[in-house]
């Protein structure tokens, strides 16, 4: 909360980790987590560097090994990491390849930590109000589309369900598979039926292009049908349930623009948040170091 | 062979039944107690006699991957683990499709002179599951190859198997077959279950594998030809098998010693010598393939060892190789998961790695009783020795699961063809072949 105070002031900006050097290590495309993490850098002083190479390591001829020695050998001292892998982010932690802090921005279809923080930080302030504090019992929370894929599903069902709050999914069966009971409270095949339990949060998940190809579900229509946050259901939602998302949105095929940019949406929210979660981590990784 | 008599004296027997063994040429010469012969005498008192292992699934990466292994040093690390026999799988390069190229590792087998190489050829040219390879010539050539596999990919296409299963019938060969639907495992990274939900890789399901099978041992029955299940991972593949083999159909299966011991628990860390295909599955399986080998559900051990370089494991799991070492370990990985859990006795445990192999590959000189006038292709192991899994290795490659583990059981001596390739556990460096 201290760093959402920064982001609001006049002159955005913290001296924390003036002379630190954090590298944000991207395999794989991203636009919006990438500039959220520079930003969280630059507000804290960092001196940033990009280095994005698209496609595996290999791809470019360079195993991801010596990608991280070479970063470190300059002096980064953290390694801000994006990789198509699952996986891939662990690997660099665990080998003993470097001893730079390494922060995971995703990594394939395994995990993104802080997207699961803030959206938690969102959940908890437009719920239980800006300056609440403590943990998330009580909450229900639902998530909604390719549960099978999605690395922000996984982050939220382990930190919300750690926070306390019961978290649920709902998506094509197909995406569903079977050990998600064991990760989650309640699976709904039928969003409409998961609906009428009213959530204080629903988090729409975005559907890739790709899913289509592989069979898991027949097209993008009949995903909206079944599983897209439409007009008609928002209408018939509680005015009390928060409308989240990842982002970026394919408007019209998992969340129509009337639920996106209503009042209940804290898509934004998200957005603006995304920075202070990651100055936090930033910050606790690299200065608290120092002292 | 041993220019020189050698007496093993006061092993035991499979059976249990303590003998000298004395050795001249390339033979047993003489079996009993007590043999009052003049030659080297050497004391294998606590130690078991076996028959010489056999190593159906073995790949020795030569030609073409010479920097992961070659079939010398492949030789020495079989030797190393009491194998006399292996067989080098076909998928090299150049692939071994052709007599040119299977007359070519028999020879340089020969040339290492640590065990017997016997080559397998490609079911497909070119292992691309199109057309069938020259069978018929390999199978004529010095190679006298019979065993033919595209191991490392599926023969999927169900009529090129059907043709491949009729067409060695004629000369008594056998199709190996790598049993994975590639369409169920497009970019599978473990085993499909709630943990690669968890650490987010894309599963391989135990139907890829089982689908298969089921297929297979229907079209063996259907053509009356004979079938071989490489590398068998899933309980629901135990229970095909078995149903087929009540049923008369043609069919003999193998298990890894990994498949034995390592559960896909081990995925969890990103490790990528544990990634291996087929993948490590669930305890439960691992269960069902013991129970499967004590009942002869499957008939043989196979290492399936696949030396990979450093740095195809020194990376995300994603981008790293496929398979695992195993030829060092694989009696130990046996004792340890089958012997000492009683499930089974020796008298299985020489069928399990000697006899059964060289019966499905049809080798004249491997798996034979330990009798006076066969060949001397022997294995003594030490039942009684625990050990800590160490990096010393003959293999060129260090991508090996057990390391650090506690195993049980010592390869001592190997003698093959009369000569002792491995003596008091260190591997000798002149042969006598």
């Amino acid at each position: 909360m201290e760093m959402q105070k920064v982001n609001t002031r006049d002159i955005k900006k913290l001296p924390a980790l003036n002379g630190r050097t954090v590298a944000n290590l991207f395999f794989e495309d991203s636009t919006r987590t990438r500039i959220s993490f520079e930003l969280a850098a630059k507000r804290l002083s960092a001196d940033v560097i990009n280095f994005t190479a698209k496609g595996s390591s290999v791809s470019k001829g360079e195993s991801l090994k010596d990608t991280v020695q070479t970063l470190e050998a300059m002096g980064v001292e953290a390694l801000v990491v994006r990789h198509n892998f699952s996986g891939a982010v662990n690997t660099i932690a665990n080998a003993s390849w470097s001893d730079a802090s390494v922060i995971n921005a995703g990594d394939g279809t395994h995990e993104h930590p802080t997207q699961a923080l803030l959206d938690s930080l969102t959940i908890r302030q437009r719920i239980m109000g800006r300056d609440s504090t403590g943990d998330l019992s009580g909450l229900k929370v639902l998530i909604v589309g390719d549960i099978l894929h999605s690395r922000v599903a996984r982050s939220n069902l382990l930190l919300l369900r750690k926070l306390g709050a019961e978290v649920s999914v709902s998506g094509p069966s197909t995406l569903l598979p079977e050990g998600i009971s064991e990760l989650c409270d309640q699976v709904y095949y039928d969003l409409d039926e998961a609906l009428s339990k009213s959530f204080n949060a629903v988090m729409m998940l975005r559907i890739q292009a790709e899913r289509m190809n592989s069979a898991f579900m027949p097209n993008p229509s009949e995903y909206s049908f079944g599983w897209g946050m439409g007009d008609a259901r928002f209408a018939r939602l509680s005015k009390e349930t928060l409308i989240m998302h990842p982002g970026p949105m394919n408007r019209g095929l998992e969340i129509s623009s009337a639920a996106a940019d209503s009042s209940q949406s804290a898509i934004l929210d998200q957005v603006t948040n995304g920075v202070a979660v990651r100055m936090a981590v930033l910050y606790k990784l690299l200065a608290q170091e120092r002292n | 062979m041993a220019d020189q008599r050698l007496i093993f004296r006061n092993a035991k027997l499979s059976n249990g039944a303590q003998v000298d063994m004395a050795v001249l040429g390339n033979d047993i010469e003489a079996v009993g107690e007590n043999l009052d012969l003049v030659g080297e005498s050497i004391d294998c008192t606590g130690l078991i006699a076996l028959q010489g292992f056999v190593d159906l699934h073995t790949h020795l990466r030569e030609p073409g991957f010479e920097q992961s292994e070659t079939i010398l040093t492949g030789s020495r690390a079989a030797a190393k683990g009491g194998f006399t026999a292996v067989h080098a799988m076909a998928n090299t390069s150049p692939v071994a499709d052709n007599a040119a190229v299977v007359e070519q590792v028999f020879a340089l087998g020969q040339a290492a002179g640590y065990v017997f190489v016997q080559p397998v050829g490609a079911v497909t040219t070119n292992l691309e599951g199109r057309q069938l390879a020259d069978l018929l010539k390999m199978n004529k050539s010095r190679a006298a190859v019979s065993v033919f596999s595209d191991d490392g990919k599926c023969v999927s296409d169900s009529l090129l198997m059907r043709r491949a299963l009729e067409y060695v019938k004629a000369f008594d060969g056998v199709i190996a077959q790598h049993a994975q639907d590639p369409n169920l495992t497009v970019d599978s990274q473990m085993n499909e279950s709630s943990l690669a939900l968890e650490l987010g890789l894309t599963g391989w399901p135990s139907v890829a594998e089982e689908a298969i099978i089921a297929r297979d041992v229907l079209l063996a029955e259907h053509v009356g030809s004979r079938l071989h299940i490489c590398h068998v991972s899933t309980s629901g593949s135990v229970e095909i098998i078995r149903w087929a083999k009540a049923r008369g159909i043609n069919v003999t299966a193998e298990v890894t010693p990994h498949h034995l011991l390592l559960t896909e628990e081990l995925a969890r860390e990103y490790n990528p010598v544990y990634k291996v295909n087929p993948p490590l599955r669930a305890a439960s399986d691992v269960q069902a393939l013991r129970t499967a080998v004590a009942d002869g559900t499957i008939d043989i051990i196979a290492t399936d060892h696949a030396p990979h370089t450093a740095d195809s494991k020194d990376c995300e799991w994603g981008q790293a190789a496929f398979g695992m070492v195993g030829l060092e370990t694989a009696a130990s990985v046996a004792q340890s998961t089958l012997i000492d859990t009683g499930l089974i006795d020796w008298v299985r445990f020489e069928q399990l790695l000697s006899t059964n192999p060289a019966q499905i590959s049809g080798l004249a000189r491997h798996g034979k009783p330990l009798a006076v006038g066969n060949p001397a292709n022997i294995t003594f192991v030490n039942p009684s020795v625990q050990f800590k899994v160490s990096d010393v290795s003959e293999s060129k490659s260090s991508n090996n699961p057990y390391l650090g583990m506690e195993l049980s059981g010592q390869i001592v001596h190997t003698v093959f063809e009369g000569a002792l390739t491995v003596k008091d556990s260190k591997i000798q460096e002149k042969i006598n072949v």
